[in-house]
């Protein structure tokens, strides 16, 4: 892109940021006069730098803003909120043509017509009569009545034909840029015509002073202007029209030829088309003089005073000096690790001078990259005010601390994610004025913007005075969302509620406005400030005020890592995500507990989730008996990394830790770049290269791994529940005082809920849970519920049913070997057990499976076992892992020794491993291979041909019970009978076992 | 070695011309392998490698040379050979690709050989195909031949298993 035009581009997207800003200073102070001058100024020198760049749409819309900036400042017009609506709409076309001139680099097409006549009608509202009354009459200004641009660079063009043709006067404009020339020219003669154009006196002295020098006199002028008038002709431009041009010409004689009277006084004093011209001529000397006066001829030399201070420099080059000043901090700690190996080394001296000027270094580059934060508010003044109108709301913006510096690199990514903060604060948060003045606040709203420097991060806050989040709504979202099921809503803080507006499409706001509402906002924030390491966090009071508190690392390039060592490796972890370090040994208060062989840490009463580094990246523990070392390191001591990823906190098990460090990310090589769970990796102080843990892509791998594993695992515990009896069994209270227990795989989740959303079906209660009725179900008949408070439930669930067991209180989840020592004759227990050296009744869950659900299984109570059946062998397959479950304990407690299959297949795998049964249960209906099709496979097997099979199914119907038999099932059972089934068992075994 | 010093008179006397090339040769389980000489960037002797897990199994690791970090990549795994013996931890040639540098772990690097194309051929169509994928062809030296590594099919291997 041409730099003259990159250059222009960059100054008047500054300028209109600073403008934006001022204008809305100025609406708050409309009587400043040193703000207007100031605005008034910048909307010029826009202007000015258009016309001389040809930019005739640009310099059109400016040049009408200008106008009405100039009858303000002339005391004209009054500071209106119409007014500075205007002017920024004005900005806001600019703004758009910039846009289009940076892609295309030339000005896109298209007619700014009817918001210049808004801008000089208004202008002319208040202008008095002679501004206002010959403009529309004779159908605007010369410059429109020759046909605007077009016409000019129709012009032009002809005329230096005509003046390079000519030998008597193409002399002066050989050696000349004709392009540069030509834009002058347009621009001039635009201006002279009265059009939108900044031309000013010294503008066009500095274009033609070249021409004097060369001695360009009064002959030749005379000869050029004889041309012109040629060209007018040939165009066959109105005579009329002509001679003013003409005589607009001639008055620029003296300064072409090195005169001093300022062409702009002399035109638009004879014209006084568009009014304002005339004004800003004459009203602008005191700025325009100064300006001119350290300027003179030449244009370039504008910044010279700026430029003995400030160079720009390309940001590229920036970055590389970066990236040297990372890698010299790198080699820096390298050497100083091996100095400190190193006793009375006579390097000792010049390398902590190093270390210190490396540090300063490092400090003074950071610094080149750093902007106040002030750059990226500067759009919010503009935009609150905006929002203020449209919503008819009082909204004042304060900013605190935005000289606070924070990275270039960071600043940019945080621009939109704040804008659509303040854009929420002002459209959510603020009430309007009515409603703020009932609710005994004032009518104008409030929203702060604060930002300070924290130990290595910066903390933005935005923070309204208004409603602050309506937490009913929220919760009635949540729920219609599907994001959480009542029962879970009711456990959940007003914290943990709060946050569901980063959830994405996630909007309360009624109606969808041009702000805000479409739910889509605040989950792209909270992603976009996590991409750069960054957290949000939420504080809110409904009634008064919501605050966002935004922590963000001042730089990308260089972090502060935990450096921890899993499995003989280290990793660093960024010290961002890092909320707190936790050792836990099983000899103190902090140990690991399992549930399911899923670690938890209880930590100050939450129970945190931990995933353990060596498992998540599957790093093999050294082989033979160093690894039982190790294993056993692992259950002893363990380091858990309290890590913090946007609302989730987790805990990263991890062998060692060691010390923080500065590091400097680098890319991954690309053949490693789909592994997820690493951001990058560094070179150690010590030279070694070590994988930097992304803590997102953990939580994400984390996350998946730990439900994948919850499931793979809870089938793996049915299966142990039966290898090594030692079951997980769930300890609480419910009614009485004696410990109950359930197996806590049975259970598929605790919850809590809130008494007083108990509905009534009859006389069942029930709640609404996850979209469905709950029954609730009571540990006994006598048992009575509280009316208000809250009281944890137990659910179980299988095959989309599910039942809440009310309990009194949860205690603990143990792991013990489960052993009826006593039958009950009570019904729903299944007798009593030993837990943790205390009399525990179990509960049989199925008994209360069957009250809440009468089909559920048809009969209930616990038959007594056949003694006679003792250590006889089970074999249960059913592809349902709930009923395994269920029924495993049952006929445990029956005294079979029960083995599990989860489908036929399994069960087949077995019969080749060579395992013999009593006899076999199967369900009929199963994935894969169907219960008639494994009790054809089993009775065409030698080795299980003369074995007993039960089936067991939902659905008994008499075709069911013939095709049955004839596939060779001994026998029918219906899948909820238990006590059919215990009886059948019996009767089956007793009849093979006579048999055999 | 008798192959280089063959070879040694026509490489003076020809030096840049077309019809031979440079390679630095390595071995592998005893087999010769070469990779053209300007785009091998170091030689490296046994390294502190740092283990990349979740890696597909031919990534070694990383390791740091000079500041850059390299991704280590094992060849002997690429090629479907066995481990090393416990303790020859063997040695790496220093290949660059795209920008990004890897160490090719091998046995031992041995002379840089200038080899007469006539001496080319392709590769024989009985070829274990997982050495044919990086292989450009053989060399017959005097006493020995040697396989031509194609580094960034090499490389490319890896990319395709990983994703």
């Amino acid at each position: 892109m041409d730099d003259l035009l990159n250059e222009f581009l960059t100054e008047t997207t500054e300028s209109l940021s600073m403008l934006d800003v001022e204008l809305v200073r100025l609406e708050q102070n409309p009587n400043d006069p040193k703000l207007l001058g100031n605005i008034f100024r910048l909307v010029h020198t826009i202007k000015g730098t258009c016309g001389f760049l040809g930019l005739p749409r640009l310099e059109m819309v400016a040049h009408a803003g200008e106008n009405v900036l100039g009858k303000i400042r002339d005391g004209e017009l009054e500071v209106t909120p119409v007014a500075v609506s205007l002017i920024l709409e004005a900005l806001d076309q600019i703004k758009a043509i910039l846009t289009a001139l940076e892609e295309t680099e030339t000005e896109p097409e298209g007619n700014d017509q009817s918001l210049i006549d808004r801008l000089n009608a208004f202008a002319n509202s208040a202008g008095g009569a002679e501004y206002s009354g010959d403009e529309p009459a004779d159908g605007g200004s010369l410059y429109e009545r020759l046909g605007g641009a077009e016409a000019v660079e129709a012009v032009v063009d002809l005329f230096y034909r005509k003046i390079l043709a000519d030998e008597r006067v193409s002399h002066f404009f050989e050696d000349t840029d004709m392009e540069v020339q030509h834009l002058r020219q347009k621009a001039f003669l635009t201006m002279a015509f009265g059009g939108p154009s900044a031309y000013t006196g010294k503008d066009l002295r500095a274009a033609h002073a070249h021409l004097a020098e060369k001695g360009l006199n009064d002959s030749h002028f005379d000869v050029v202007a004889g041309h012109l008038q040629a060209t007018l002709d040939e165009l066959q431009v109105p005579e009329e029209l002509s001679r003013q041009v003409m005589e607009i010409v001639a008055s620029t004689r003296d300064d072409v030829l090195g005169g001093s009277a300022p062409v702009d006084e002399a035109v638009t004093g004879e014209k006084a088309a568009p009014s304002p011209e005339g004004d800003s001529g004459e009203a602008q000397p005191a700025a325009g003089k100064t300006e001119s006066a350290s300027t003179g001829p030449g244009s370039g030399s504008k910044e010279s005073s700026v430029a003995a201070q400030n160079i720009r420099v390309n940001v590229s080059l920036l970055e590389n000096l970066m990236t040297m000043v990372s890698e010299l901090v790198l080699t820096r700690n390298q050497l100083l690790q091996i100095l400190r190996s190193q006793h009375e080394s006579e390097f000792g001296g010049p390398l902590q001078r190093l270390n210190h000027i490396t540090s300063e270094l490092q400090e003074g580059v950071m610094k080149t990259r750093m902007q106040p934060i002030g750059n990226a508010w500067a759009k919010l003044p503009r935009i609150v005010r905006d929002l203020a109108l449209e919503l008819d709301k009082k909204i004042q913006l304060e900013m605190v601390g935005a000289d606070t510096e924070l990275d270039r690199q960071v600043l940019e990514l945080i621009k939109d994610p704040l804008t659509h903060m303040v854009r929420n604060s002002g459209d959510h948060g603020i009430e309007d004025p009515a409603a703020r003045t009932a609710a005994g606040k004032p009518a104008v709203g409030t929203i702060t913007l604060n930002a300070y420097h924290e130990g290595g991060h910066i903390i933005i806050e935005v923070k309204d005075d208004g409603r602050g989040l309506p937490i009913e709504k929220l919760k009635a979202k949540a729920l219609s969302t599907g994001l959480v099921s009542e029962a879970e809503l009711e456990s959940l803080s007003v914290q943990q509620i709060n946050q569901f507006i980063f959830k994405p499409g996630f909007s309360t706001a009624e109606k969808v406005t041009s702000v805000s509402g479409r739910g889509v906002g605040m989950d792209v924030v909270c992603t976009n400030i996590e991409k750069i390491g960054g957290t949000v966090e939420l504080k809110s009071e409904e009634g008064t005020g919501t605050t966002f508190i935004i922590k963000i690392p001042l730089t990308l390039a260089i972090v502060s890592a935990l450096i921890v060592e899993s499995a003989g490796e280290r990793f660093a972890i960024p010290q961002i995500s890092v909320l707190e370090l936790v050792r836990a040994s099983s000899n103190t208060d902090l140990s690991i507990e399992t549930i399911n062989e899923t670690p938890v840490l209880r930590l100050r009463n939450r129970l945190l989730p931990l995933v353990s580094l060596r498992n998540l990246l599957a790093l093999t523990r050294a082989e033979g008996p160093d690894g039982e070392v190790a294993a056993e390191a692992e259950a002893e001591e363990n380091f858990i990394v309290v890590t913090q990823v946007g609302n989730y906190s987790f805990g990263i098990i991890v062998d060692r830790v060691f010390d923080t460090e500065e590091i400097v990310v680098k890319p991954v090589a690309p053949i490693l770049r789909d592994i997820s769970i690493f951001s990058g990796n560094t070179i150690l102080g010590d030279g070694s290269v070590i994988m930097i843990l992304d803590p997102n892509g953990f939580a994400a791998a984390s996350g998946e791994a730990t439900t994948t594993d919850t499931l793979a695992e809870s089938t793996e515990a049915a299966r142990g529940t039966v290898s090594d009896d030692r079951v997980a069994l769930l300890l609480f209270h419910a009614g009485d005082a004696s410990p109950k227990a359930v197996p806590l795989a049975l259970v598929a989740r605790l919850e809590e809920i809130q008494l007083d959303k108990i509905e009534y079906s009859g006389s069942v209660p029930m709640v609404q849970y996850r979209g469905h009725l709950m029954p609730l179900i009571m540990i006994d008949d006598n048992y009575e519920l509280k009316s208000s408070g809250r009281q944890p439930i137990l659910v179980f669930s299988d095959r989309g049913r599910t039942m809440g067991l009310v309990v009194d209180e949860i205690m603990d989840i143990v792991e013990e070997t489960l052993t009826v020592e006593l039958k009950s004759t009570q019904s729903g227990m299944i007798g009593s057990s030993i837990v943790e050296g205390h009399a525990t009744e179990v509960i049989d869950a199925a008994y209360y499976l069957t009250r809440a659900f009468g089909d559920w299984f048809e009969a209930r109570g616990s038959a007594p076992g056949d003694e006679a059946s003792r250590t006889k062998r089970v074999l249960l397959v059913d592809d349902s892992p709930f009923f395994l479950n269920l029924l495993t304990p049952l006929l445990s407690v029956a005294g079979y020794d029960v083995t599990t299959a989860e489908n036929a297949g399994e069960a087949m795998a077995m019969c080749e491993q060579g395992r013999d049964f009593d006899v076999i249960i199967s369900d009929i209906e199963m994935p894969g291979m169907s219960g008639f099709e494994f009790a054809q496979a089993v009775r065409n097997n030698t080795r299980w041909r003369d074995t007993p099979i039960v089936a067991l199914s939902s659905y008994t119907t008499e075709a069911d019970l013939d095709r049955g038999r004839k596939v060779g099932f001994s026998d029918y059972v219906p899948k909820f009978d238990r006590d059919a089934l215990l009886q059948t068992l019996s009767e089956t075994i007793a009849m093979s076992g006579g048999a055999a | 070695m008798s192959a280089d010093q063959a070879m040694k008179p026509v490489t003076s006397g020809n030096m840049g011309h077309e019809d031979s090339q440079e390679f630095v040769t390595m071995t592998i389980q005893d087999q010769l392998f070469g990779i053209p000489v300007l785009s091998v960037q170091d030689v490296l002797g046994p390294q502190a490698i740092t283990k990349i897990p979740l890696a597909s199994p031919e990534v070694a690791g990383a390791l740091n040379l000079r500041g850059r970090i390299v991704t280590a990549i094992d060849v002997r795994k690429c090629l479907g050979l066995s481990e090393r013996d416990e303790g020859d931890r063997g040695m790496s040639v220093v290949v660059d690709l795209s920008g990004e540098l890897y160490s090719l772990i091998i046995d031992s690097v041995g002379e840089v050989l200038r080899l007469p194309s006539k001496s080319f051929e392709r590769n024989p169509a009985t070829l274990d195909p997982l050495w044919r994928e990086v292989s450009m062809g053989v060399y017959r030296l005097e006493e020995r031949l040697m396989v031509v590594f194609d580094v960034a099919r090499l490389l490319n291997l890896k990319k395709a298993e990983a994703a």
